[in-house]
């Protein structure tokens, strides 16, 4: 039976179109994705169903839900459908919480403002719900904080406080986007299991076409606050008819062409690493405990070689990415890099410096605002004995190199997007020519297409200058596309290492077997191209 | 309001102030310290253009002069302030978690424990009351104001990844600190430093009213408020006057402060 219905919904902000005439309908027990990339107008859908609309939107259409329409209704009305008919996850299970408040409060919040129990009866509701989305009594007993969960139990809380009135349409904004992989399918796999019990409708928002593949009965594609394509996920994901649908398949799975250009002259040793870091003390005047983030870690990344480093969040990447670039002292073991000995701190010669350089996952923060993208791209060259001849040429250069214009030196950050941010990124890591590039989490926030171009211009500098890449992901498929070589690491150790292929194919340890098996993928017998 | 529009008014409103300040160094309507019993509460009018005070004293004189201490005392406690606690709130961000860090939050906890004016009275009082030594112990304070503010503004910023590309392109952290902390957290300074513009020019007029700021007959316009509240009930433009200056040259302040803020980030500037 059709649960809700949506016709025509437009939405303008401050006059400018954000969706146009946007139509589907959603039936009870039915899974529903929306897919698209960043922009299309997925998330605007979602907040204009439930009037929560940035200030200075206008919506019209209609949305029908059990016979009235929820564009049409008054405030007062809409705080009785939110959280009662209507519940919502959102993305960010790390912010969606208060941190002040219990997580019994927070689930029989919803309950007590809707009036629909006491506080006594609904800490008892909570306490049902909890267990029901898998956070049990004797581990998670309704006085735990937020802060003392991790990110995927507190995601299990987000949902279980949008179920907590057992509403008849779920809305789950990028659900598991913030998660690893692991977790992701978890998560999943439990709100399948909430739609097919309590006959709940749930609206999938996702750029993620693999996972809607899994879960989605019916489908829509949205571009540019339209939707371009609609039906049943198998059917349209098998004919693919519209071309920016089939322009987004080939991007989810694109391969950049490359030259193996490895040699085996060893560029990073790493031998031994250990990481410690002092957690805060337990009593007062005991002693620090510790937390070991790398755990004596070894391997050896060879000259024009890329290297993936996989494992989930809270594994030790990042921390090791960090000592590699001479930022964080080891308390154990050695890290050289072309034979000379990698310390951080003051004791890091220039010279070592410039042979290997970094790019950071986040487009918007890895910029000074207040800089034109001519300083951006030329800071290091101060690790220079001296300053090069002609700077503003060599940074010409380098932005023509990562295929932008050399006119886009006097701009600043902000008037670039996310992928072209990526761009000037590689080029300020590029203007020294290192031998070694740093990329961790490169491209994890990037739109499927513009990830797909960032690849190519990677695998294309790759071959021309002989860079070593040590690429560090937690998304496999990107690391299959770009790396020779792969390292899985789990609980700050290397638990297996091999060709990427093989590894990912064919893997030996149980760690890699439960995150190659977690990857979300589209079944092979839709993709004919 | 667009960035350029509240920096053109509010330039023009502090101006205007510091620009009559100025103008009473060469020229004011009468000797400000000339007093004339005969014509003392005249209404504002074409002879007294604001009145005159209990001594006769032309008002708008004593408001030309009074702006000269008020605007210098509270200018130079700002950027007392600023000297001293924008570079500590720099450094303990930069080596956060170390005795350095400690010390200084330490440091401002102390300054922070003691109330500002009894300390003010105690340093005026040791070096004698003058309108410097005024500024001087307003200046102190404002010392853990701004380390505190910088501090906070530097530390999220630390954690963002410009900070560690400058550091893998071999920057050290006080080249971190000046070439991209501190632009980045100069709209958080603007911003308090007209809140404690606006603040210094009260303090003084706090220290006045004791008789440990500017000397008789030395006008401030904090003297002048405090001078004119037991003459509330019938000569209200004795307070109404200062009160508006101090009002007008504060508000002026914040509007270019906000102006300047906008102007100065990028993002938010118009594009011309």
């Amino acid at each position: 039976m059709t649960l809700l219905s949506v016709r025509d919904l437009s939405v303008t902000i401050h006059d400018a179109p954000i969706l146009s005439d946007v139509s589907f309908d959603l039936a009870e027990g039915e899974i529903f994705g929306l897919v698209g990339e960043s922009g299309s107008g997925k998330s605007m859908t979602a907040l204009a169903l439930m009037q929560l609309l940035p200030h200075g939107a206008r919506a019209s259409g209609a949305a029908r839900m059990a016979g009235t329409d929820l564009l049409g209704l008054a405030e007062r009305r809409m705080c009785g459908i939110r959280g009662r008919e209507i519940g919502l996850i959102f993305q960010e299970p790390m912010t969606a919480l208060n941190p002040m408040k219990t997580i019994g409060d927070q689930v029989a919040e919803t309950l007590v403002i809707h009036g629909a129990a006491s506080r006594r009866k609904a800490l008892a509701v909570a306490r049902e719900r909890l267990d029901r989305v898998g956070l049990l009594e004797a581990r998670f007993p309704l006085d735990r904080f937020p802060h003392e969960l991790s990110g995927g139990q507190r995601q299990r809380v987000c949902i279980a406080m949008a179920v907590a009135l057992r509403p008849k349409l779920l809305i789950a904004d990028e659900p598991t986007t913030a998660l690893d992989v692991t977790t992701q399918a978890q998560i999943l796999e439990l709100l399948k299991g909430l739609v097919a019990e309590e006959k709940m409708a749930l609206m999938l928002i996702t750029h993620d076409l693999a996972v809607v593949a899994g879960m989605a009965h019916h489908v829509a594609v949205m571009q540019r606050g339209r939707i371009v394509e609609t039906g049943r996920t198998e059917t349209l994901f098998r004919t693919r008819a519209h071309d920016y649908t089939r322009r987004l398949f080939a991007a989810s799975d694109h391969a950049p062409s490359r030259h193996p250009t490895a040699t085996a002259r060893p560029l990073l040793e790493v031998t031994g690493a250990v990481r410690d870091y002092p957690l805060p003390r337990t009593r007062p005047f005991g002693p620090h405990p510790v937390f070991h983030a790398v755990k004596g870690v070894g391997f050896t990344l060879h000259e024009g070689e890329s290297l993936g480093l996989v494992g989930e969040s809270g594994c030790g990447k990042s921390t090791l990415a960090r000592a590699i670039l001479g930022l964080d002292l080891l308390q154990g073991g050695h890290i050289r890099l072309a034979g000379e000995e990698v310390r951080a701190g003051h004791h890091m010669h220039r010279s070592m410096r410039a042979k290997m350089q970094a790019v950071f996952q986040d487009p918007y923060g890895s910029f000074n605002p207040r800089w034109k993208v001519q300083r951006l791209i030329a800071e290091p060259l101060h690790l220079l004995p001296e300053p090069p001849p002609d700077p503003k040429a060599l940074v010409a250069a380098t932005l023509a190199d990562v295929g932008l214009s050399p006119a886009d030196a006097q701009k600043y950050i902000h008037e670039f997007s996310g992928g072209q941010r990526q761009r000037i990124a590689i080029a300020r890591a590029l203007i020294l020519r290192p031998k070694l590039i740093v990329l961790d989490e490169a491209v994890s926030a990037l739109d499927v297409r513009v990830r797909a171009q960032v690849l190519d211009l990677l695998a294309d500098l790759q071959a021309r200058h002989g860079l070593a890449y040590l690429f560090i992901s937690h998304d496999l498929g990107v690391v299959r596309a770009i790396t020779d070589r792969v390292l899985v690491m789990q609980a700050g150790e290397i638990v297996e290492t091999g060709a990427t292929a093989s590894v990912f194919d064919a893997p030996a340890h149980d760690y890699t077997k439960r995150l190659v098996a977690a990857t979300p993928r589209l079944p092979a017998e839709w993709g004919h191209g | 309001m667009t960035g350029r529009a509240s920096l053109l008014i509010g330039a023009c409103l502090a101006g205007f102030f510091l620009g009559l300040a100025l103008v009473s160094f060469v020229w004011t309507p009468y000797p400000y310290a000339a007093m004339d019993i005969a014509a003392k509460f005249a209404a504002p009018g074409p002879v007294h253009w604001l009145g005159t005070d209990q001594f006769g004293r032309d008002v708008a004189a004593q408001l030309m002069v009074g702006g000269r201490t008020s605007i210098a005392v509270a200018v130079l406690a700002v950027a007392i302030g600023m000297a001293g606690g924008v570079p500590l709130g720099l450094w303990a961000a930069a080596t956060r978690g170390s005795l350095a860090d400690e010390i200084v939050q330490r440091g401002t906890d102390l300054v922070f424990a003691f109330p500002a004016i009894v300390t003010a009275i105690l340093i005026t009082s040791v070096f004698g009351p003058s309108a410097f030594n005024a500024m001087l112990a307003i200046g102190v304070f404002n010392v853990p104001v701004f380390a505190r503010v910088t501090r906070a503004g530097a530390l999220s910023l630390w954690t963002l990844d410009y900070i560690r590309a400058a550091q893998v392109a071999g920057k050290r952290r006080p080249r971190i600190s000046i070439e991209h902390i501190l632009p980045n957290v100069a709209n958080l300074l603007i911003v308090q430093g007209t809140i404690q513009f606006s603040l210094g020019i009260l303090a003084e007029a706090g220290l006045s009213y004791v008789g440990l700021g500017a000397r008789p007959p030395t006008p401030s316009w904090g003297r002048m408020l405090a001078d004119s509240q037991t003459m509330m009930a019938f000569a209200p433009g004795l307070a109404v006057f200062p009160g508006l200056a101090i009002i007008l040259t504060v508000l002026g302040l914040n509007l270019m402060g906000d102006g300047l803020r906008d102007l100065l980030d990028p993002r938010l500037r118009r594009r011309a």
